[in-house]
C-alpha cells in the first residue's frame, strides 16, 4: 500500500513543518476525501493521490470545520484545543497545506 | 516513530474498509510473462459481467474505498475496460491500472490525459529489450515503450513505470529511473514474489543476497520519488526505522485485499490460493460482507505469532516478512520470509519443500520460457 506521507508528527502523519498561517481561513481541497475511522481518518487526495491520516478526532474535526470559521485560529478554539496544546495541531495543518490537503480561501480571493 | 507506530497497529487489527484493493478484471492476456503472479493467458468464462462489476463499484463508493488498482491478465482487453474506468471515476473510486501498453495508441492516451482520476502504470521488467522480453515475451519492450511515447506525445503527466524487480534488472535501476525521466513518468519499483507462474522461476530470477543489499540502498538513496507500493518491508532490517519510505507493513486482508476476475476475494494480489481466499462476492453477500466477516480476515487481523523469528532483533522491523512469499515457497507461515535480511532464508529455501500449486491457472497451454539475458553480447552462442 502507497502510503507518502507518513512521519513524525503527533497529530497527522507527514513530515516536515512548514509555516502555517492561522490567521488566515482555509478549507480541504476539493478533490479530498475523509474517511474517518477510530483513530482519527484517512485522507485521500484525487489530484495528487496523496494519502494521509490522521491520528486522533480533534484535528478530524478541525479540519471539517476549517471551512466554516474565518481563520484557523477560530477553528481550533471551537474544536477545544487550548492555546497551550495548539503547537502539534498547526504543525498537523501545515503539513497537510504544504501537500495542498488544504487550500487557503484568502489567497485565493486575492488571485 | 512511535506515532506512525500506532498508527501500523491500528492497521494491523484491520479497517472496516480497505484503503484500497486489487482487482482484476480478466485473466486473459496478450502476453504470457514467466513470473505472472495470477498465471494469466485464457479469459475464465465465469469473468464478472459488466453490471456485476458496475454493482461492486457502488459497493466500493459506499465503503469509501478510495482507488482501486486494476489489473489482470491485461485489463484493456475487456471490451466495457473504458466503461467501468469512467463509472469508477464518476463514483468517487480513483483508478490506477496496469497495463502492457497493447491497447494505449495515440487515441487512448488523448483520452487518458483528459482525466484527473485515472492513473496508468505500464509493465516493464527490464530498462532494455533484451532483459524485458527474456521475461515478458519478444516485443514487449517495444509495445510498452509505445505506449509511454503516446502517453507523453498526448500530454499525460505522470505515468508509471512499474517494474518488478529480478537478478537481471536490478543492475538497471538508474537506468529505469533515466527512462521515466525521460517520458516525464514516474518509476514505480515491485518485489518479485514466487506467486502464480513466478513460483516456476522465483529461484533462477529473485535478486541474490548482495542485490537485495543494493536495492535497499538505492531505495533509500531515492526515497520518495520512487514508489514501492511497500513492496519491500521484508527489506526494512537493513536499515535505521524509518529509512524506507512508506508504511512498511503487510497489508493483507487488514487494508489491502485483491478481488479476482470471478468475484474471488483473496487477501492480496500476491495470494492466488484457497488458502488465503477470503469468499466471493457473488455468493458471499457481496465484498463488504466478505471483507467485514470473513473467517481468514478477521484471523489475519489477530495479532500474529512471531514463531521462529520471534528472537530476532530486527522482527520489529520485517514482522517476519510476507505471507505469500513464504507459502509459495512452502516455506512455513511463521518463519524467516525466504529473502530474510539476516539470512534465515537460505537454510530454509535449502531444506526439504512442499510448494503449493495453485488451483487457479488459466496459463495457455504454448507458455514463454525463460530464457536468460546473455552478461555480454558475445556471450550468446551464435547457433
Amino acid at each position: 500500500m502507497p502510503a507518502h506521507t507518513v512521519g513524525s508528527s503527533p497529530a497527522v502523519g507527514a513530515a516536515g513543518t512548514p509555516a502555517f498561517d492561522p490567521a488566515r481561513c482555509w478549507r480541504l481541497h476539493p478533490q479530498v476525501a475523509v474517511r474517518p475511522e477510530s483513530f482519527g481518518a484517512l485522507l485521500y487526495h484525487f489530484g495528487t493521490r496523496k494519502l494521509s491520516f490522521l491520528k486522533n478526532r480533534v484535528i478530524l474535526s478541525v479540519v471539517e470545520t476549517l471551512a466554516d470559521h474565518p481563520d484557523a485560529n477560530s477553528a481550533l478554539g471551537a474544536a477545544g484545543v487550548s492555546d497551550a496544546d495548539k503547537a502539534p495541531y498547526l504543525d498537523a495543518l501545515g503539513v497537510l497545506a504544504a501537500s495542498n490537503m488544504l487550500v487557503c480561501n484568502d489567497i485565493e480571493e486575492i488571485r | 516513530m512511535t506515532a506512525t507506530h500506532g498508527l501500523i497497529e491500528k492497521f494491523e487489527r484491520g479497517l472496516d474498509a480497505p484503503i484500497c484493493l486489487t482487482w482484476e478484471l480478466t485473466y486473459a492476456c496478450n502476453l504470457a510473462c514467466v513470473h505472472c503472479l495470477s498465471s494469466s493467458g485464457k479469459r475464465d468464462p465465469r469473468e464478472l459481467s459488466t453490471a456485476q462489476c458496475k454493482a461492486i463499484i457502488d459497493e466500493l463508493e459506499r465503503m469509501q474505498v478510495f482507488y482501486v488498482n486494476i489489473g489482470g491478465g491485461e485489463p484493456t482487453v475487456r471490451p466495457d475496460f473504458w466503461e467501468l474506468v469512467d463509472y469508477a471515476t464518476d463514483h468517487h473510486v480513483g483508478v490506477k491500472f496496469s497495463t502492457n501498453g497493447v491497447r494505449i495508441t495515440p487515441g487512448v492516451a488523448a483520452r487518458l490525459a483528459a482525466s484527473d482520476y485515472v492513473d496508468v502504470q505500464i509493465s516493464l521488467d527490464g530498462a532494455t529489450a533484451e532483459v524485458n522480453d527474456a521475461v515478458r515475451g519478444a516485443g514487449s519492450f517495444d509495445m510498452a515503450v509505445r505506449a509511454l511515447e503516446n502517453l507523453a506525445a498526448a500530454g499525460f503527466s505522470d505515468a508509471k513505470i512499474s517494474v518488478v524487480v529480478t537478478r537481471h534488472n536490478v543492475g538497471q535501476l538508474d537506468d529505469f529511473k533515466a527512462l521515466a525521466d525521460r517520458y516525464g513518468a514516474t518509476l514505480r519499483i515491485t518485489r518479485l514474489r514466487p506467486s502464480g507462474r513466478g513460483a516456476d522461476v522465483w529461484d533462477e530470477l529473485h535478486p541474490a543476497a548482495a542485490q537485495q543489499v543494493q536495492l535497499y540502498d538505492w531505495l533509500v538513496a531515492h526515497g520518495e520519488r520512487v514508489l514501492t507500493g511497500d513492496s519491500f518491508f521484508h527489506l526494512s532490517g537493513l536499515g535505521a526505522p524509518g529509512a524506507l519510505a512508506g508504511l512498511n507493513m503487510c497489508g493483507a486482508g487488514r487494508v489491502v485485499c485483491l478481488i479476482d476476475p470471478v468475484g474471488d476475494v483473496y487477501a492480496c494480489p500476491f495470494a492466488i490460493h484457497d488458502r488465503f481466499l477470503a469468499g466471493n462476492v457473488l455468493s458471499d453477500g457481496g465484498f463488504d460482507n466478505v471483507w467485514k466477516h470473513s473467517a481468514l480476515f478477521n484471523e489475519l487481523r489477530e495479532p500474529q505469532s512471531a514463531g521462529a523469528c520471534g528472537s530476532c532483533g530486527h522482527y520489529d522491523a520485517c514482522r517476519g516478512g510476507c505471507m505469500a512469499a513464504k507459502f509459495f515457497t512452502g516455506l512455513p507461515l511463521d518463519g524467516p520470509d525466504p529473502e530474510c535480511v539476516v539470512g534465515h532464508g537460505v537454510p530454509a529455501l535449502a531444506a526439504e519443500r512442499d510448494k503449493p500449486r495453485p488451483r487457479v491457472d488459466h496459463s495457455r497451454t504454448v507458455m514463454l520460457t525463460l530464457s536468460r539475458p546473455p552478461e555480454r553480447p558475445c556471450n550468446e552462442s551464435p547457433i
